[in-house]
């Protein structure tokens, strides 16, 4: 029977059952029994997923952490199990979930080889016939006789390489192979890819390269939390996945600014306060009404203090400090008004402590208190700041 | 890493499970001076202890024509079945690494280490057969000489299977090594291999006889060592009751391939 498919996923869902108090002894286990605390989280790792990979195809697989990607890849090379539906796959798998799967750090370079060989499904004699060639390319004639842990580890990752790529079958799953190595191993790995296109092998990829997929991928899949977002051509899901990223990376980014400034304003005695002209703690203000930044800090070098507004698309709006003005800094604090001819928006405070020179910056608040400008009645004007102006005719 | 057929018969099963014999023996005594050789000082030196014991202080076997090689039987065959079962207990575990990255056939571990274990016992057997040659009161009884590996493959049977169950209950209860350990240790002294039968009432005789092991121990010491002063199960129990110690090897063979086989399908998830 002839069949175009090299693997078929067809409904296939991976739980993990996570147990709430992992019991790895006897006692404990009997008393989860009697205490019928035998509570399990059950986490899928994998929806329902159903697609098909065509015989001679390279197809990445690529996907955030956590995504299910290598769960995935584990199921295929037989590992792991589904927990609901079925894997059929059409001919030899090689997997590389790692390189030097079973290398043993007490024995020589040769005796690894030999037993890394057989976990290929190669014989002795077949290994010893190969065994030079598989040297030679790792470039380790001289320390095949010496334990493997006194290897370096790229040492490591050459020898494992130079026997992974003799392996015959049909199927080649990679993850993330190519994350390590030096430049010049990556480049060995590219021409084993070419040649594996070449000759018309099916390849699996998993990677977080999109580079690599573009260039080699006929097809790629995107995971998302356990899920298919999108099987589509390399470019389209080179472009997902990398919005996709962007997205939460800027939101992460922001958590952390927003928890830094914070120690930085507790941990380093600096209190910056925003009054209004009642001389009452406030964030709101009306156009044109006069604002009062309180600032004081504990430490006794600081001898020049800045203070900018800057909008929240951190365009600088205005900027002074005392030095600049001929202000003679007294008792560790400054008090600054400033009057906001502003437009409506969100103004941030930023304060700058310097000592005797403007090189010599001391500390920066960059998250200091938040100054709204909110207009009662329909502001007239438009822009960020409200300058003088005059209409003539 | 190419998917290996779980046939134990298929040439990359037989490949794998050779090289894996050859990479547990070799770890077992490297770096030390004198290698493998201890594999045989080790039954050696408690035999001399336990010998010195035994004639001089206690004087159980000082009356015994033969006790020497009757008392380095049993203390070879235990040592084996002790190392066998221990040794395998973390032996799943111990190959997480391996387990979690290839799918390969995972009685292969268990099965790798018996068979280093069984080269150690095949070294220790010629020692015991060099000892038998040189002792005076020994009778060796050639027409039952063949049966000698047939037991040998009742007690590596026996062995194995037990290394399945408690390799695969390690896998979720570590406390298992510890039961094990004691275990053994009570199982040195349940099983006759420092005290002749004879010193035992008849009931307790039965009793003791029942188990595989000391089956084993006394068919081999009838064998090779003293036949009329061995007590064997035949001697005590008549057909079919004297098959229970065999029925026992086959009835814990079945139930480790089964107990196994369906815990070995999560060993990736677990260990």
């Amino acid at each position: 029977m002839s069949q175009d498919y090299a693997i078929k996923v067809e409904n296939m869902s991976k739980e993990f059952l996570l147990p709430h108090n992992k019991k790895t002894s006897l006692k404990q286990t009997v008393i989860g029994l009697v205490k019928r605390d035998n509570t399990y989280e059950v986490q899928e790792a994998l929806k329902d997923v159903s697609f098909e990979i065509k015989k001679g195809e390279f197809f990445g697989v690529v996907g955030r952490n956590g995504s299910g990607k290598s769960t995935l890849l584990k199921i295929m090379a037989g590992i792991y199990t589904p927990t609901r539906g079925s894997v059929k796959v059409n001919g030899t798998i090689v997997p590389f979930i790692e390189l030097g799967v079973g290398f043993n750090p007490e024995l020589s370079g040769r005796d690894n080889v030999f037993l890394n060989g057989a976990l290929l499904g190669f014989s002795r004699e077949e290994m010893e016939e190969m065994y030079d060639e598989i040297v030679e390319f790792a470039e380790l004639e001289r320390f095949m006789d010496q334990k493997l842990k006194n290897y370096s580890s790229g040492m490591q990752v050459r020898l494992a390489f130079s026997i992974a790529i003799r392996a015959k079958g049909d199927i080649l799953l990679l993850d993330e192979v190519l994350a390590v190595g030096d430049k010049a191993f990556q480049e060995k790995c590219v021409d084993v890819f070419e040649k594996y296109k070449a000759s018309n092998k099916t390849v699996i990829l998993v990677t977080h390269s999109m580079t690599t997929v573009e260039e080699y991928c006929d097809r790629a899949m995107l995971l998302n939390k356990g899920l298919i977002h999108k099987i589509d051509n390399p470019q389209i899901i080179a472009q997902d996945y990398q919005s996709e990223n962007k997205k939460t990376y800027l939101k992460s980014e922001a958590k952390q600014r927003d928890r830094q400034d914070k120690k930085t304003l507790e941990s380093k005695d600096i209190s910056i306060k925003l009054l209004n002209k009642d001389d009452k703690e406030a964030s709101n203000f009306k156009p044109g009404e006069t604002a009062t930044i309180k600032i004081s800090w504990k430490n006794p070098k600081i001898k020049n203090v800045g203070v900018a507004l800057v909008k929240q698309t951190g365009d600088y709006i205005f900027g002074a400090n005392t030095i600049l003005d001929g202000f003679d800094i007294k008792n560790k604090a400054v008090s600054y008004s400033i009057k906001l001819d502003l437009g409506s928006g969100d103004y941030l405070v930023k304060a700058g402590f310097f000592g005797d020179t403007d090189q010599d910056k001391i500390d920066f608040v960059n998250d200091g208190p938040k100054i709204i400008v909110d207009s009662p009645e329909e502001q007239r004007w438009g822009g960020v700041i409200h300058l003088e102006h005059e209409w003539k005719s | 890493m190419i998917q290996i057929s779980t046939n134990p018969f298929s040439r990359q099963t037989r490949n794998l499970l050779k090289e894996m014999v050859r990479t547990d023996f070799k770890l077992r005594y490297q770096n030390s001076a004198i290698g493998y050789l201890w594999s045989l000082l080790k039954p050696l030196f408690l035999f001399a202890i336990l010998y010195t014991v035994f004639t001089q202080i206690l004087r159980i076997g000082a009356d015994i024509p033969g006790y020497p090689v009757y008392l380095l039987t049993g203390i070879l065959i235990w040592s084996f079945f002790q190392e066998t079962t221990a040794t395998s207990v973390t032996s799943i575990v111990s190959k997480g690494s391996l387990i979690r990255k290839i799918n390969i056939p995972k009685y292969l571990i268990v099965v790798a280490s018996a068979l280093s274990s069984l080269i150690n016992l095949g070294l220790s057997l010629v020692v015991l057969a060099l000892f038998i040659a040189f002792t005076a009161n020994t009778t060796v009884m050639w027409s039952l000489v063949l049966f000698v590996p047939l037991l040998i493959i009742q007690l590596f049977i026996l062995a194995t299977s037990i290394a399945f169950i408690v390799s695969a209950m390690y896998v979720k209860f570590r406390d298992i090594s510890y039961i094990w350990d004691l275990l053994l240790r009570a199982g040195f002294y349940v099983t006759p291999i420092l005290y002749p039968l004879q010193i035992v009432p008849e009931m307790v005789q039965k009793l003791l006889l029942l188990n595989p092991a000391a089956q084993i121990i006394q068919d081999l010491r009838r064998i090779l060592v003293l036949p009329n002063d061995t007590i064997q199960i035949y001697d005590v129990f008549s057909w079919p009751m004297y098959l229970v110690p065999f029925v026992i090897t086959v009835l814990i063979a079945i139930f480790a391939i089964y107990y196994f086989k369906k815990q070995a399908i999560d060993f990736a998830e677990n260990v």
